[in-house]
């Protein structure tokens, strides 16, 4: 799943660290990779999710705020994933996947600890010695995918372990890949020295995602890439594109229809996997909005 | 016989030609070289199977050859070794870099060689084959452009691939490439315009201008490049709606859907 950053970053970032939190709710290994901040600092700061108890009063007080609006057209869009989570006790009154989140307060250390969890940040890894086959890619990105390829490898997730009975989901999530500080020079040039990096890792990562229960959130600062050609080929090579635009410092700020939310969600591109057909949805004009406690997108 | 087909998408998403073709070729019993570059081999099986068609039946009594490229790629990167006399057919994404691109060392060839050999020795006719015709089918040749492969190599590489299936073997080749109409990326805009001029057929799907809407997906152009066999013949060019499901896709003339009237 590739997001295209909105430009300072803020939203992508929340999407990114609900994306880890559900993985830890839901019991899935995690790997964050980052250039910009260390991996455990990302992970002392994500949401807290919201338990069933609490959950319904929130959930309550949201739902008669949307209603006084007149939105007739309007759908909240929770986060939906496969599994339901085990930890409920009660049987839940409505159908839901996925969890909520409540973005004023962060997760418990506790609850972070419960799950295995490997991070990559670039400089820690950059003072190994490298043992860099001819890659003929970016040394970052090619260190990246090694590592991943290992956790993939040594943790079972490509089925390589017939004894592990238990099979899980690897969550991985990379912070704001293409940008400078991976060393790549896509977002500040428009000729880059090397055009064909991040295309490359990105096809890599596409068959070791495809061999492996692991499912991937990619986070890039696409404003700032002046070739867009390279931004046609990211896209074809992903299977799911969102966009956030976010309205802060735009003309769109003071514009009075959007006066109830801070930004939009462009999704350019949905899977269409081992399917003819892919699930269209039948709007496709999404707009999102960051209250005290929750992040909505409608 | 000896045709190339262009698949052509702008907008939207034209694998469901590719599934298309690859189901139909198989179930004619010709012999079929896929090159799937983009998706995996379970992808294709699936869909496979509600056209009606077993894609593992098919490799195993030899009729279909699967190119998984993403598998070839991770093999080509994280292998043990290469097997002797069996160079990886995406060899070429260790031996292209920038600034090889555009020269020939004199050493590594920085172009599509070994993919070429590969689909010319699946192909080439065997003893007690029974197949009708060989089928060379690539999904989507657009990403060797991202793989890092010149315009020129790619270029090659389909000329190779022609004179060999098309000419020699007297077979077909169904390859599909992306192109948008404002799209910046001008190296695959030249592959996309060199292919087209070289087509016997083109079918290109594209996404609606009016935007997304449920009942009608897009709309294919079908040109019969009549014009390149015979000087003075017209291309021949038919525009229909289409609507995808789960097993089948409906054809319709414009405005013409079932939704409308």
């Amino acid at each position: 799943v590739f997001t295209e950053e909105d430009k300072y970053g803020l939203y992508s970032n929340l999407l990114f660290k609900y994306f880890l939190a559900e993985g830890i709710v839901c019991g899935h290994d995690l790997f964050v990779a980052s250039a910009k901040e260390h991996p455990d600092k990302i992970l002392k700061e994500l949401p807290a999710p919201l338990l069933d108890d609490t959950h319904g009063k929130e959930l309550g007080d949201e739902a008669t705020a949307v209603k006084s609006e007149d939105f007739q057209d309007s759908m909240k869009i929770a986060w939906r994933y496969q599994n339901l989570p085990k930890m409920e006790a009660n049987p839940t009154t409505y159908t839901k996947f996925g969890h909520y989140y409540d973005v004023s307060k962060k997760m418990s250390p506790e609850l972070c600890q419960s799950v295995k969890w490997h991070s990559f940040y670039l400089y820690e890894e950059l003072s190994f010695e490298p043992k860099i086959k001819a890659w003929n890619m970016n040394s970052g990105y090619a260190r990246l995918l090694q590592s991943i390829q290992r956790i993939i490898s040594q943790e079972g997730f490509d089925g390589s372990d017939p004894q592990k009975k238990q099979r899980n989901v690897l969550r991985i999530g990379i912070q704001s890949l293409g940008s400078v500080l991976w060393g790549d020079d896509v977002c500040c040039s428009d000729t880059p020295e090397d055009p064909h990096s991040l295309t490359k890792f990105l096809y890599v990562l596409r068959g070791l995602l495809r061999k492996s229960l692991s499912a991937c959130v990619i986070t890039v600062p696409a404003h700032l890439m002046q070739n867009k050609a390279i931004m046609e080929r990211v896209t074809n090579l992903s299977d799911m594109v969102v966009g956030l635009e976010s309205f802060i410092g735009s003309e769109r700020e003071t514009n009075p229809l959007y006066k109830d939310y801070h930004g939009l969600v462009h999704v350019h591109q949905i899977p269409r996997l081992n399917s003819l057909i892919c699930d269209v949805s039948d709007t496709k004009d999404l707009a999102f909005r960051l209250k005290r406690k929750l992040f909505t997108i409608e | 016989q000896g045709q190339f087909t262009l698949l052509r998408d702008s907008r939207t998403d034209g694998s469901f030609l590719v599934h298309h073709f690859l189901s139909f070729y198989l179930r004619a019993g010709c012999k079929v070289c896929f090159v799937a570059l983009l998706q995996s081999f379970s992808h294709y099986s699936i869909v496979a199977q509600k056209l009606g068609v077993s894609l593992a039946a098919a490799k195993e009594r030899g009729q279909l050859v699967f190119l998984e490229g993403l598998k070839s790629c991770l093999d080509l990167l994280f292998g043990e070794g290469e097997q002797p006399g069996e160079p990886n057919p995406l060899q070429f994404l260790r031996l292209c870099s920038p600034d090889t691109s555009f020269m020939f060392s004199s050493g590594s060839s920085c172009d599509l060689r070994a993919l070429f050999d590969f689909v010319q020795a699946s192909l080439a006719p065997g003893d007690g084959d029974s197949w009708k015709g060989p089928v060379l089918l690539l999904d989507d040749l657009s990403v060797l452009l991202s793989l890092g492969a010149a315009p020129v190599a790619v270029l090659d590489f389909i000329h190779y691939c022609r004179v060999s299936v098309c000419c020699q073997l007297k077979g077909n080749i169904v390859v599909l490439v992306h192109s948008n109409e404002d799209s910046e990326d001008e190296e695959n805009e030249l592959v996309v315009n060199s292919l087209c001029h070289h087509s016997d057929l083109i079918l290109w799907a594209e996404g609606l201008a009016t935007g997304f809407c449920k009942d009608v997906h897009g709309q294919i152009k079908i040109i019969k490049r009549l014009s390149l066999r015979q000087a003075a013949e017209q291309d021949l060019v038919q525009i229909y709606q289409y609507k995808i499901q789960d097993r089948n896709v409906t054809f319709f003339a414009r405005g013409l859907s079932s939704a409308v009237l």
